[in-house]
């Protein structure tokens, strides 16, 4: 294979697994406070319509992205009541969530399917890094998203493992009574993580309908949000780890139309990033005692006072 | 004087208690329904009136609604079955196609060599054992490895679709259907019957109100369901009492998917009579049925009137999508709205609410 290929692919892999690692960081950090949010794939529709439309309409990119931001928050928000407030069925409220989120999208966003983009959210090389020879192509002649992401990521590992902050989440996720002794308010530790979870995820659609395919189409998520609850798991809930699967899923996406000259058919390509989620899960599965110390202790049960 | 929000939890909860709160979620979710037709520019109360008149107010809209009820009360129950365990399966929607796939293959291999009343028993047969197939995969995942069955149900709706796209574009292709991506159309006698003038597959309707009842039983009053319930409710007492999670959860799981699999055979047996794009044959119904199970307070058997009821909706939503001329998806948001206030209803379910006119601790004047 010639070195401008292997560049060129390594490149588009990174630009596919950037939605995947910011929905990623989203959902790590609202379960490791104890909240499963199961509604990544609706948030990552609000944000990827919510961008488009006013980036759209205002000619800014910048504010696309503060919109898809708030409309990922938005639904989250919704999640989080239900589920923190109301102590609902969290796996039934995320599935509602994804519901809501793919419907309301495909009805804002009927009027503007087939539009392209005036305004793009361009790709920004950093002066000096992106001379070097083929790294400066790959790492440092993204998109803003792509550099957002790793920042994000960066910085979520800090936040959980380095600071107090970290410690409150981790104990909500893991011993929500006992945190409470400790003074920790556990629903506003809650609430706060998915809310943030959600902006994340709305960050992610944002990029598929900002950067990634600079239009919108209904379904333009693809099953994206449940990978993202895969790779989730696939990592351990350890920001640096979601690292690893984001980009590796990011390379599968991209296998899909490396592979089409070969005459496979489409079908059994499109198959691929599923049937390797699948696959990922199994492996995840066969290393079991360490996933079951990983995975934070409540993640998915609703806190009642008084109630073990 | 101040308003003080008082909540306890209810230690008894009464049917009457039950219909109230279900029917009061129903009713502030078409609230919130309502302002999403207000902010798509239609009257909310043409809206609904029109849903409604659509699919419960003339003949050919009661029959239509029939005909959708049908794999909505087949899968509805069979994911009643599953939550009942604690056991989220999206999948019904993967399901229903290798339901479809079996089911189908069945009818155009042997069809033109046996009468219906062979063949037709054969095709259900043959779709649920696909189904039950696709469903006992993410339960032995699930049990061996601990893997997440909403993740790995969903991923099985991805694959099923497409391995339904990669047969109908080219072994399964049909040479009579002029180049489209179809099978070649199902023989006479492995079509089934419809009720006249409509698109009642009578005989797929009385499996699933038959399957509805014997699945009541089997969670009321079978050893089975009963360890069904306990592992839903309890999964320490299930393992201390020494419930065999692997053979239960497969079993209720093959059951699962079977009913999954019933409806795929009935939709192209019924309605489509050859195989064709994945959306074309379930259009959503392995998650409309999620809420339809909810709605039924994953009561098998109360899920003949929810899935009904839901059906009604999908009829109507189709309804209005012509005359308001509001995307397809409209019917998604619905059922969003729906089943988000379904589960806000259980908090009312659960917890005793009341609101006071009092004095409060702090005294404001």
């Amino acid at each position: 294979m010639e070195a401008s290929i292997v560049v060129s692919v390594l490149t588009r892999a990174l630009v596919a697994g950037t939605p995947l690692l910011l929905g990623t960081l989203g959902e790590v950090l609202a379960e490791r406070s104890g909240v499963l949010n199961l509604g990544v794939e609706g948030m990552m529709a609000m944000g990827a319509v919510t961008g488009f439309i006013v980036t759209y309409t205002t000619g800014s990119p910048w504010a696309g992205l503060a919109a898809a931001i708030l409309g990922g928050a938005l639904l989250a928000a919704v999640h989080a009541f239900v589920s923190v407030t109301l102590k609902a069925n969290q796996v039934v409220s995320g599935l509602a969530l994804t519901m809501l989120g793919l419907g309301v999208s495909s009805l804002a966003g009927k009027p503007y399917i087939g539009r392209p983009l005036a305004s793009k959210m361009s790709s920004l090389a950093i002066p000096g890094l992106s001379r070097i020879p083929a790294l400066g192509e790959i790492l440092f002649s993204q998109d803003v998203f792509f550099y957002l992401a790793i920042l994000l990521g960066v910085l979520l590992w800090f936040l959980l493992s380095r600071t107090r902050w970290g410690i409150e989440i981790r104990s909500v996720g893991e011993n929500p009574a006992a945190a409470e002794t400790q003074g920790i308010n556990v629903s506003k530790v809650r609430y706060l993580c998915t809310v943030i979870g959600g902006a994340l995820a709305g960050l992610a659609g944002a990029h598929l309908s900002l950067a990634y395919s600079k239009s919108w189409t209904e379904g333009i998520t693809g099953g994206r949000g449940w990978i993202v609850i895969a790779l989730t798991i696939f990592a351990l809930w350890r920001p640096l780890r979601a690292f690893a699967g984001a980009f590796l899923f990011g390379g599968i996406f991209v296998l899909q139309y490396l592979l089409q000259p070969l005459g496979i058919s489409p079908s059994v390509l499109s198959m691929m990033p599923y049937a390797a989620t699948l696959l990922v899960l199994v492996l995840a599965g066969l290393r079991g005692d360490r996933r079951k110390l990983s995975a934070p202790a409540t993640l998915g049960d609703p806190y009642i006072r008084g109630e073990r | 004087m101040r308003l003080r929000l008082r909540t306890e939890r209810r230690q008894d909860v009464t049917p009457r208690h039950t219909i109230l709160v279900i029917a009061g979620s129903l009713a502030a979710g078409f609230v919130v329904v309502g302002v999403v037709f207000v902010a798509s520019g239609a009257n909310p109360f043409y809206a609904l009136a029109r849903i409604f008149a659509g699919s419960f107010g003339s003949v050919y809209g009661l029959k239509e609604t029939v005909t959708k009820a049908i794999p909505l009360i087949l899968i509805g129950s069979g994911l009643a079955l599953a939550f009942r365990a604690r056991f989220w399966n999206i999948g019904a929607e993967g399901q229903l196609l290798l339901g479809a796939m079996f089911g189908g293959w069945v009818g155009l291999t042997l069809g033109p060599r046996m009468p219906g009343y062979v063949v037709v028993p054969l095709m259900f047969a043959a779709g649920f054992v696909g189904g039950a197939v696709w469903g006992m995969i993410p339960a032995l995942f699930k049990i061996r490895l601990g893997v997440n069955e909403v993740i790995s149900t969903l991923m099985l709706n991805y694959i099923a679709a497409e391995f339904l796209k990669t047969l109908i574009v080219g072994p399964w292709k049909g040479k009579t259907q002029q180049g489209f991506p179809y099978t070649d159309d199902l023989p006479e006698s492995a079509t089934f019957w419809l009720f006249p003038a409509s698109r009642i597959h009578v005989a797929t309707l009385t499996i699933a109100v038959v399957a509805a009842v014997l699945l009541f039983l089997i969670i009321y009053r079978t050893k089975f369901g009963y360890e069904l319930r306990v592992i839903g409710e309890n999964r320490e007492a299930a393992r201390y009492a020494g419930i065999d999670f692997l053979r239960c959860t497969v079993v209720m799981m093959a059951i699962s998917g079977g009913m999954a699999g019933l409806a795929g055979v009935g939709e192209v047996g019924g309605i489509h009579h050859h195989l064709t794009y994945p959306q074309a044959i379930s259009s959503g119904y392995g998650f409309t049925a999620i809420i339809v199970a909810w709605l039924a307070k994953v009561n098998p058997l109360a899920t003949v009137l929810s899935g009904f009821f839901f059906a009604g909706l999908l009829v109507g939503g189709d309804a209005i999508q012509i005359s308001l001329g509001l995307p397809a998806a409209t019917v998604n948001v619905f059922n969003g709205i729906l089943l988000a206030f379904l589960i806000m209803g259980d908090y009312f379910l659960r917890n005793r609410v009341r609101i006071s006119v009092g004095r409060g601790p702090w005294k404001h004047r």
